[in-house]
């Protein structure tokens, strides 16, 4: 048992993340402060699984990319079409709420599609092939808003990101459910299993009759619907869609959150809770450093020097320095 | 396969062509004052708003207006200046993008004897008759403003928030260090918590939501906040809502810019104030123009004025807002 928990990965992601609460613990007054009103809890807990959402949804799909050995920078520029397309079609034209809902994913889906097809048809380099998306998708959604702020009002949109169910902001579920599903989706089928295999190995997988398009395929479109939900859920906390400014350097904090959980950059093996884990790591900082009212100046310095440290706990070649030290091999 | 890329790059070059010419389709001025309009590009409602007031200040005083917009880019601004002054405008209006690379580009429009009129943003040039005057508000003094306000809706005395703007950002800069300058003269006004949100709605609910956390935790009550942007205001309401507190009533809530939303928002009673910072710079443009052609030396800076409005003031105001 000892050793299987020493021998996870998961280990260092979860140990950097209880360190960090308990600092705050320490240094954070009231920071496990939880309060009660009118049937809902708020706190610092609270506010960083809240904000946390968008990035964790955007790492579930981005987890599955970077196990293939890809990489999707489109997801930013993503949740701002997505969030513009759900303005003009439910604020602007009165299109029926679910429908509307539907109609953005649909598109987030055909996006993320695009992206595949560059990476497995047209064999692009997935760094290369998803950045045309995200700097075209910005392009895009501000056209699409001609660069002005939709604000919009539509109460059981905005339940999406300001609701609240069993206490928690509505956010919280909407992330657990699509854990859930992408958790099933991956490892109750063999899709999982594939996606680890394209990473190890491309060639050897093409031979054992993998249809590596088709997954590769999958895992872009996946990521777009990721990119489209987290959209969403960004548009409707605030009631505006705002393409200037909608989940732009959101990829590379979910990029960050799928490498601190302990997903490889190279590919191969996946955790999904590592993501997660990852990305509350990442709010979790963002949150203290508000919290400490560090200097603003400061506050991209620090993150940075987390990071690092997380980094190196999880390299191999660090902890053989250490572990060969303590051992005498 | 190789035909086929160089044929679909051709007509790709002859479509743009096309473009161009239809876009720089040339009009016979007849006798009209020819002025050419640089802009930054369309990338807020603020900046729309003061395209348009330039627009329509030149249509009303029969001026023939060349406008360029440089999609946030430097580069096109120097080349629709160089164009200005190739097709022999009067007159130039800038918003310039950037501080810092003017020189050169001006000295042109300076030796084509074209008085250049700066807008909004200034320039970093040693010789300062490249320009004529620069035309913009004083953000150190929107700063004060909304400290002023908010002194007097408080009574003087109460602990406040801060939403910053963009770290390096002049605007946000300006804006902390006026408002600092009138609640330092106040001790029983405190600014709790400083942090930034980035002028977005998005991290300014974020923010908001963090500091209420803290106020809870920490047994401090939050009695006002100054947003450096009507937007990150905006955010900041609803994280007050969603925490089941009354925005504009149980913490009063000042911001600069001015926006349609900031107004309606006042309307509803959540925003208290907002701070105008002008975009209508129109008439004031064009009568340093006629003020420069007809050969008058125009101080360095005209200061727009800007003024505060609150929920006495928003129902008047709000149909007259474009932006």
């Amino acid at each position: 048992m000892m050793a299987r928990i020493k021998s996870s990965k998961l280990i260092w992601p979860l140990l950097a993340l209880i360190v960090l609460l308990a600092l705050n613990g320490f240094f954070t007054p009231g920071f496990f402060h939880i309060e009660i009103k009118s049937g809902r809890f708020y706190g610092h807990i609270i506010d960083i699984m809240n904000q946390a959402a968008p990035v964790m949804l955007l790492s579930l799909g981005m987890t599955l990319v970077i196990a293939t050995g890809g990489v999707d920078l489109s997801v930013g520029a993503v949740m701002a079409i997505s969030g513009a397309v759900m303005a003009l079609l439910t604020g602007k034209s009165g299109v029926f709420m679910p429908a509307g809902l539907l109609l953005t994913l649909i598109l987030c889906v055909i996006a993320g599609t695009w992206n595949g097809l560059l990476v497995s048809a047209f064999d692009i380099q997935p760094i290369v092939a998803t950045l045309i998306l995200m700097v075209a998708g910005r392009g895009i959604a501000q056209l699409l808003t001609q660069g002005q702020i939709l604000t919009f009002h539509d109460s059981s949109f905005a339940f999406i990101g300001s609701g609240s169910f069993a206490g928690l902001p509505f956010s919280v579920t909407v992330v657990l459910v699509w854990l859930a599903v992408t958790a099933v989706l991956s490892r109750a089928t063999a899709i999982g299993m594939f996606v680890e295999s394209i990473g190890d190995n491309t060639k050897a997988s093409r031979y054992a009759g993998i249809s590596v398009n088709t997954v590769k395929l999958f895992v872009y479109a996946f990521s777009g619907l990721c990119a489209g939900m987290a959209g969403l859920l960004v548009a409707s906390g605030v009631n505006a869609a705002d393409s200037n400014n909608a989940g732009l350097y959101y990829e590379l904090d979910a990029i960050l959150a799928v490498i601190v959980g302990g997903t490889a950059m190279s590919g191969g093996r996946f955790s999904l809770i590592g993501s997660m884990i990852g990305a509350l790591i990442i709010q979790t900082l963002t949150t203290s450093i508000r919290a400490q009212n560090v200097p603003v100046e400061f506050a991209l310095v620090v993150k940075a020097i987390v990071a690092l440290a997380v980094f190196l706990l999880q390299s191999d070649a660090f902890n053989k320095m250490f572990a060969g030290r303590k051992a005498g091999v | 396969m190789k035909t086929r890329k160089i044929l679909a790059v051709m007509v790709l070059l002859l479509a743009t062509a096309m473009c161009m010419s239809a876009c720089s389709k040339k009009e016979k001025a007849g006798g009209k004052l020819v002025v050419g309009f640089s802009q930054v590009g369309a990338e807020s409602s603020w900046r729309t708003a003061e395209t348009e007031s330039i627009r329509s200040e030149a249509e009303k005083r029969g001026i023939e207006l060349k406008f360029s917009d440089a999609q946030q880019k430097q580069e096109n601004q120097i080349k629709a200046i160089r164009s200005f002054i190739a097709q022999g405008v009067k007159a130039i209006v800038l918003a310039p993008v950037v501080e810092t690379g003017w020189e050169p580009v001006l000295m042109e429009a300076k030796r084509a004897k074209i008085p250049v009129i700066l807008v909004d943003r200034g320039v970093n040039v040693s010789d300062d008759t490249l320009y004529s005057t620069l035309i913009a508000s004083d953000f150190v003094a929107e700063g004060r403003m909304a400290a002023e306000w908010m002194v007097k809706k408080l009574n003087g005395k109460g602990n406040i928030v801060e939403l910053q703007g963009t770290p390096g950002a002049a605007p946000a800069i300006d804006r902390k260090k006026g408002f600092e300058e009138i609640i330092k003269k106040y001790p029983d006004m405190k600014v709790v918590k400083s942090q930034t949100g980035d002028f977005t709605r998005t991290k300014g609910k974020e923010v908001m939501q963090t500091f209420l956390s803290s106020a809870k935790a920490e047994n401090v009550k939050i009695d006002a906040v100054y947003a450096h942007n009507d937007d990150m205001a905006l955010g900041a309401i609803q994280a007050i809502e969603e925490a089941g507190l009354k925005p504009g009533t149980d913490i009063v809530i000042v911001s600069i810019d001015g926006v349609k939303d900031a107004f309606l928002a006042m309307i509803d009673g959540k925003l208290n104030a907002t701070v105008e910072c002008n975009p209508l710079l129109g008439p004031m443009a064009f009568d340093a123009v006629k003020a420069a052609l007809g050969g008058e030396t125009l101080p360095k800076k005209t200061v727009v004025k800007d003024s505060v409005f609150d929920q006495t003031n928003a129902k008047q105001t709000l149909p007259d807002r474009k932006y």
